[in-house]
């Protein structure tokens, strides 16, 4: 095997390789994973970009460390950006001027810093849309479908910490607004806001504070969960979407080498490239324009980055509400939105382990549900983005009123309304929709595509041509499943016992009626429908 | 396509070609044809065609390496601070904008090279992989099962409670000592929040001309923002303090203040507020002289400084703090102590 005669064939690549395999064993890895399947569908690259924003985070992130001072001590600004000449500000706020300023390439790093994190944020609530109305986080992915949710949260968190870290205007204000939410928390808030703020806020620790959370603890957390959301991607392999040659037993598509390496690799530098173009023409966060944060100064049209926005809406829309007591307060106006946020994130986190005890599915899925073919899950996802998206209105409740003339006293109840009513609209209206879908679809299964070809007929009638779809496509239309909704077991069983039905079980199958009883799907065609049509009785 | 009417062609018995996995039930209709043939493309039957792709991906290989030459040239040779006019963005940076669309395109042209070969010229044909379950199988969770019972078994766990209920004891107890090291994160709150650092006698300093401020110099309809004297931008405290202490003050007439208290705590309509919101404690500046209305511009709650600054819209809980002034000897305005109430946004403990 080893003897030098061969050693010295083998070219310069291949004895790196079998150094590395007989330390690492790469060769029994890349077996398995080299020609691995990726099957090809749009939707599958919004992962990508969430992964691809994250790497351009992280390597800019380290150059903006090189350059940036994590310090609040108080220094007096005598920079090359003349406005500034002669003020106070925080060490924190004048290194960014500097990076801004003063370093070549220092501004456009900072700028795909912080458009890469806009749109890994953004990215990563797609990417987890497209799960969702896929039916992608069925079993076996609930697990990865919970690292992909906790990424999201953290992701929003060390966005937050790293915009407040430049001390400017803007995210001061914000930082003033995390503040004055933590005093709001019964008891313990204003320990907590001590503790944080090392004192009265604003003091001098919490930009080196949040800095080793930005830098260190978050991206920490981040990159170790990742990490293991990918494995599991590698280790389920990817969903498909059902068509022919499809089944939940098979994955099709092309190989990791070549295909999919160059398409995927090509990705990441189409990201970066786009980024990078963004971060040329288009401003972010200008804080020479804001200048340096004074507790006792603020901007109008003050707005956190878009994905803080639904707690800002949150904040802004909430009553007044305080009830003294005893000596004490409870902030309710600020405690209730500061408690609603987490729930906001955590109802689309919980959806599927309910629909999974609703189904009492315990089967694995590999393949996609097309959103129309699962009505109430679209329903529930399209509510929850109406709820956001109303909170989102909300959060710029001040724009919306100075862009559109509008009364800010009419969006602030508008939104009060509609973040009860909204979620509730949209629940029906899109389970209708996706009913009407799928009668399309029946139709088209049992008649054919309309081909827009009209045919006079020898007796004067017009009639439209149907064209038959292929096998393919008839199998593709088909191919979804339809959940019968659970039934209560009968109160006697067939000894004529009284059984006991617990109420979690009888919950379950209210739930269940609700999920897939009557009137939420339109049943889909069956072969026996299909022949008797196209068994040839005249025309359709 | 076939053209119309009675489909022959899709019955099952017509159907060829089923080279993956068909399951083709007889006379199900809507059975898996299997995988579709792999249709070529261009580049797979005419070699002219895949030339030109080879020469588009070169190409925008090149024009990756040019963008780099591009980037390092703009690097080099343009000045930090230099602006140039760009249609339609505007007045903007030069070094940032050539550095950045030449590094963009130098990455972009990678990437659609890379996605154009991909799809051009590498092999686009469709392969399936069989999954296996996720779940091991029956014999392989016996096993488990049994090798850890064996080692539970080994290690004598749940045979000797004394050992387990004390190590469980030694680990629940030995993170109490992280929880204690997080103490010195802060000072405890005390009454740190219900002090600001006004007190009887001291003189409202405009903080605009930092000068004491006489109640001639505000006229009615103004806001003026004013801090306490003996307050410096220097000091260390600075920003803890002026986040409390910061204070607006408009003239009204006196006729048109509806509170009694705030009419006494006044001096000839001159009234002084706390600036911080009661919201979140954002720093209220919209002033609308007319309605004697003010807004926070962050989440808009709006109070009514005619009113003892009461909550007239938003989310804030309380009325704004006022601050007692009266006019010294020397004629200037002066506070008659510490604001009444706690100001800024209510807490726990504020009552």
């Amino acid at each position: 095997m080893s003897n030098n005669d061969n050693r010295r064939k083998a070219p310069a690549g291949e004895r790196v390789a079998d150094w590395a395999d007989g330390r690492l064993g790469i060769y029994s890895l890349a077996k398995t994973n080299m020609r691995k399947i990726f099957p090809d569908h749009w939707s599958f690259m919004l992962g990508e970009v969430c992964l691809y924003s994250f790497v351009i985070i992280i390597l800019t992130g380290v150059y903006l460390t090189l350059f940036f001072h994590p310090s609040m001590n108080e220094v007096v600004y005598h920079g090359s950006y003349v406005p500034m000449q002669g003020m106070r500000m925080s060490e924190a706020f004048k290194s960014t001027v500097d990076i801004s300023f003063d370093v070549r390439g220092g501004l456009l790093i900072r700028q795909i810093h912080h458009w890469a994190a806009l749109i890994f944020v953004a990215a990563m609530l797609v990417h987890m849309m497209r799960v969702f109305f896929t039916g992608a986080f069925r079993k076996p992915r609930e697990v990865n479908w919970l690292f992909g949710f906790l990424l999201l949260v953290l992701g929003m968190f060390t966005g937050f910490t790293g915009y407040s870290l430049p001390d400017d205007l803007l995210s001061g204000t914000g930082v003033r607004f995390m503040e004055g939410a933590i005093l709001s928390i019964p008891i313990i808030g204003t320990y907590i806001s001590m503790f944080l703020f090392g004192g009265e806020f604003p003091g001098s620790d919490f930009v080196p504070r949040f800095f080793s959370i930005h830098v260190l603890l978050l991206p920490g957390v981040m990159l170790g969960l990742l990490v293991a959301h990918l494995i599991l991607v590698f280790y389920h392999k990817h969903t498909q979407f059902p068509g022919p040659g499809r089944t939940n037993k098979n994955v099709v598509g092309m190989p990791l080498l070549p295909v999919y390496m160059a398409k995927a690799g090509g990705f990441f530098f189409l990201v970066f490239g786009v980024i990078a173009a963004i971060a040329a023409i288009a401003t972010i966060n200008p804080i020479w324009a804001m200048g340096p944060y004074r507790p006792d100064q603020v901007s109008t049209g003050a707005q956190p980055d878009w994905y803080m926005g639904f707690s800002e809406g949150l904040i802004r829309v909430m009553p007044g509400w305080e009830i003294n007591f005893a000596g004490h307060t409870l902030v309710l106006g600020v405690f209730i939105p500061l408690m609603i946020f987490p729930l906001v994130l955590a109802a689309i986190a919980v959806y599927p382990f309910i629909e999974s005890w609703v189904t009492g599915d315990k089967r694995e899925h590999h393949l996609l549900d097309r959103p129309r073919n699962a009505p109430t899950r679209t329903a529930f996802g399209v509510a929850w983005l109406t709820w956001y998206l109303v909170l989102l209105v909300g959060g710029g409740n001040d724009l919306w009123a100075t862009h559109f003339h509008l009364s800010i006293n009419a969006i602030t109840w508008f939104v009060r309304i509609a973040f009860f009513v909204g979620p509730v609209i949209a629940f029906v209206a899109t389970r209708r929709i996706c009913m009407g879908l799928q009668r399309r679809d029946k139709e088209k299964v049992l008649h054919g595509r309309e081909s827009g070809i009209i045919k006079r007929l020898p007796h004067g009638e017009f009639v439209e041509v149907h064209e038959p779809l292929s096998q393919q496509q008839l199998h593709t239309l088909t191919a979804h499943e339809q959940p019968l909704p659970l039934e209560l077991e009968p109160e006697v069983d067939e000894n004529g016992v009284a059984r006991k039905i617990s109420a979690t079980q009888k919950l379950r199958v209210k739930l269940s009626k609700g999920f897939y009883g009557e009137g939420t799907h339109i049943p889909k065609a069956t072969a026996e429908e299909y022949q008797e049509i196209t068994s040839g009785h005249g025309h359709h | 396509m076939s053209s119309q009417d009675i489909p022959e062609e899709t019955l099952p018995s017509t159907q060829g070609h089923a080279h993956e996995g068909a399951v083709a039930t007889a006379g199900d209709p809507f059975a898996d044809p299997g995988l579709p043939p792999h249709e070529p493309r261009m580049q797979d039957i005419d070699e002219r065609a895949a030339k030109r792709s080879e020469r588009v991906v070169a190409f925008l290989f090149m024009l990756s390496m040019l963008a780099t030459v591009g980037f390092i040239a703009a690097y080099v040779t343009l000045p930090v601070d230099k602006n140039i006019y760009v249609f339609p963005i505007g007045h903007i940076s030069a070094l940032n904008f050539s550095l950045g669309l030449t590094l963009g395109v130098a990455l972009f042209c990678i990437g659609a090279g890379a996605v154009h070969w991909a799809r051009t010229l590498m092999s686009d044909v469709e392969v399936a992989d069989d999954r296996h379950p996720i779940e091991a199988a029956p014999e392989v969770k016996a096993k488990v099962l049994a090798d850890f019972k064996l080692g539970a078994e080994e290690s004598g766990f749940g045979r000797r409670k004394l050992i387990r209920n004390t190590m469980f004891g030694a680990l629940a107890l030995v993170p109490l000592s992280g929880v204690m090291l997080l103490r010195d994160l802060g000072p405890l709150p005390g009454t740190k929040l219900r002090k600001t650092a006004w007190s009887e006698g001291k003189m409202l300093i405009n903080q605009n001309t930092l000068q004491p401020l006489r109640p001639e110099d505000i006229a009615v309809g103004s806001l003026t923002f004013a801090m306490p004297e003996g307050m410096k931008e220097e000091d260390h405290d600075f920003q803890q303090e002026i986040a409390k202490a910061a204070l607006m003050i408009v003239r009204l007439q006196p006729e048109n203040i509806k509170d009694k208290q705030e009419l006494d705590w006044s001096v000839d309509g001159i009234v002084a507020f706390s600036k911080i919101c009661t919201h979140v404690g954002c720093p209220i500046s919209l002033y609308e002289q007319q309605t004697h209305h003010v807004l926070c511009p962050c989440h808009q709650s709006t109070f009514d400084l005619a009113d003892g600054g009461r909550v007239i819209f938003g989310p804030a809980g309380h009325a704004l703090p006022q601050l007692r002034i009266k006019v010294n000897d020397k004629g200037y305005l002066e506070a008659m102590g510490d604001f009444a109430e706690p100001v800024g946004p209510a807490y726990w403990e504020r009552g």
